[in-house]
């Protein structure tokens, strides 16, 4: 009897998260085909504007918020590393330190944080208020596909967005080690830069960008899929775009594990 | 003027959720023309029959026609051209928050047509006028009352020159005022442009100005169709019920009696 229903709630758990992945599957396809028609020249002018609006409210909007916690993680990072470093003599490997975590790591990933709970919650709560209002329904029934005219526009923004952001983010992370390095070693801010283009790899930078391209599809395709499936009232709109942090940020984190490990292991890194 | 020629058909059409069922096998034609109005109370399964009708949803069984074409089992083509020829204005008009009302307006234009933007700005303001808001073109609609609203969801369905006209129940929330006007919008467009018109609405005064035929659903079954004249004469219990507003007995006085007879006696425990 127990066994029984273990199996049960197990199994209806499985099942429900298949659906999503199911749901999210189809959502991105359909995205992918929109995105076409997003672009400038070759697709529809009215969603290139849309798209610019978005980069505007995603990319720059967000510039501030991500630059200080770029800045503030650079800092922890360098103080953590020089703490224990310094008991080898080895704080000069603070800047590797940095300029690595940064590239590979902490750029792209503090962006995607950041922009989860910035964007993707709005996301989700635009969408799942259209929902509500009926606004998606008038738009299928004036025959423009809700995903190509609310969706797509925000999926381009994101894509061109998060990776510019994580360049942002990896410069004002690299500065605030600079800063550390001058304030704990005396070392000159031009010594530092010369330092940390020597421990850059091109290979890292493209790595945390293309981390940074799947983050930004995580976060719009599970922001905008859980203001889709908005049913009821503006409690639900309230649930999902909570839902919407709570998911984009747990699966770029999984995601993050996913590169790392195909990073590493084929010794891409 | 109506014609022999049904514009919609709806056959068999059954839906349910969550295991209960809503429409219950429904059979329907709506010829063009005409003013049909579906009447029926709340939860009687009007507003999911007008979903079907306009594509919104797929029935579980059973076919919904419009100009012909099987609207679950059309291509993404097909479906698209029987779109463009319904407007729909929504119960709570859903018009778009982050748009200006010509925007609003102009969205199936720019997003259907060739037109300069020119000619889209004076089509807009057309719309507008034609449901008496052609002043307010560059308010947002939150800052437009109830009536205005509803008036503004008339223009953007009429925007692309639809055949059919569906109407979500369109005098709900308004005052008579507003509401009898909504119908004088809702004859005269019909007389100018010869329109099929649907309304779903649970307003009786308003069914009489405006139907030429009406259709009565009750618990998700279409208990009659006819015109006024026949709906009045009709002697379904129900439609009499529903016509000479006589409320359902929704308390179970019985129960509350023994409860507190129990009550009284002690017998009830926390």
């Amino acid at each position: 009897m127990i066994f029984g229903r273990v199996l049960e709630i197990v199994g209806g758990s499985t099942l429900r998260r298949l659906e999503y992945v199911g749901g999210l599957t189809m959502q991105l396809r359909q995205a992918a085909g929109s995105l076409t028609r997003t672009l400038p020249l070759v697709g529809n002018r009215n969603r290139w504007h849309s798209a610019i609006h978005q980069m505007a409210a995603i990319g720059i909007g967000a510039i501030p918020m991500v630059a200080v916690m770029a800045v503030c993680a650079g800092f922890i990072l360098a103080m953590q590393g020089a703490s224990e470093l310094r008991r080898f003599g080895a704080i000069q490997f603070v800047i590797d330190l940095v300029t690595i975590g940064f590239t590979r790591e902490l750029g792209p990933l503090l962006t995607a944080i950041a922009i989860s709970g910035r964007s993707g919650s709005a996301f989700s709560a635009e969408i799942g208020s259209m929902v509500v209002s009926e606004e998606i329904d008038a738009l299928r029934t004036m025959a423009i596909d809700p995903v190509e005219f609310v969706l797509a526009p925000k999926f381009l923004a994101a894509l061109i967005m998060l990776p510019c952001l994580s360049v942002v983010a990896n410069a004002c992370g690299i500065l605030a080690g600079g800063a550390f390095m001058r304030i704990s070693t005396g070392m000159a801010l031009g010594v530092y830069l010369r330092d940390v283009a020597h421990s850059m790899v091109l290979r890292d930078v493209i790595t945390g960008l293309v981390k940074s391209v799947a983050f930004a599809t995580i976060i719009v395709q599970v922001g905008c899929l859980e203001g889709f499936r908005v049913r009821g009232g503006p409690d639900a709109v309230g649930r999902a775009a909570t839902s919407a942090v709570v998911k984009s940020t747990f699966l770029v984190i999984l995601a993050d594990v996913g590169f790392t490990a195909i990073f590493y292991l084929t010794g891409a890194r | 003027m109506a014609t022999a020629e049904p514009v919609i058909v709806v056959r068999d059409v059954m839906v349910s959720y969550d295991g209960r069922r809503v429409l219950n096998g429904i059979n329907l034609e709506v010829f063009r023309g005409e003013t049909l109005v579906l009447l029926g109370g709340s939860g009687s399964g009007k507003s999911t029959l007008l979903r079907q009708i306009i594509g919104l949803e797929r029935p579980e069984s059973g076919q919904v026609l419009v100009n012909r074409v099987d609207l679950a089992n059309s291509t993404a083509r097909e479906l698209k051209t029987v779109r463009r020829s319904i407007g729909v204005a929504f119960q709570n008009a859903a018009l778009f928050n982050s748009l200006s009302l010509e925007d609003n307006i102009a969205l199936p234009l720019r997003e259907h047509t060739r037109l300069d933007e020119s000619t889209i700005r004076l089509m807009t303001w057309m719309k507008l006028a034609v449901v008496g808001l052609g002043d307010a073109g560059r308010l947002g609609p939150q800052a437009l009352s109830g009536g205005m609203r509803k008036r503004a969801a008339v223009a953007r369905a009429l925007a692309l020159d639809p055949e059919i006209l569906v109407f979500d129940e369109p005098s709900a929330g308004l005052d008579p005022i507003v509401a009898a006007e909504l119908d004088d919008l809702i004859l005269g467009l019909k007389r100018a442009f010869n329109m099929t018109v649907v309304v779903v609405t649970h307003e009786l005064a308003s069914a009489f100005r405006i139907a030429d035929r009406m259709a009565m659903l009750y618990n998700g079954s279409l208990i009659a169709t006819g015109s006024q004249e026949e709906m009045k004469a009709n002697k379904h219990p129900r439609i009499r019920q529903f016509f000479d507003r006589i409320p359902d007995a929704i308390a179970d006085t019985a129960l509350i009696d023994k409860y507190f007879e129990r009550y009284l006696a002690g017998d009830v425990h926390e």
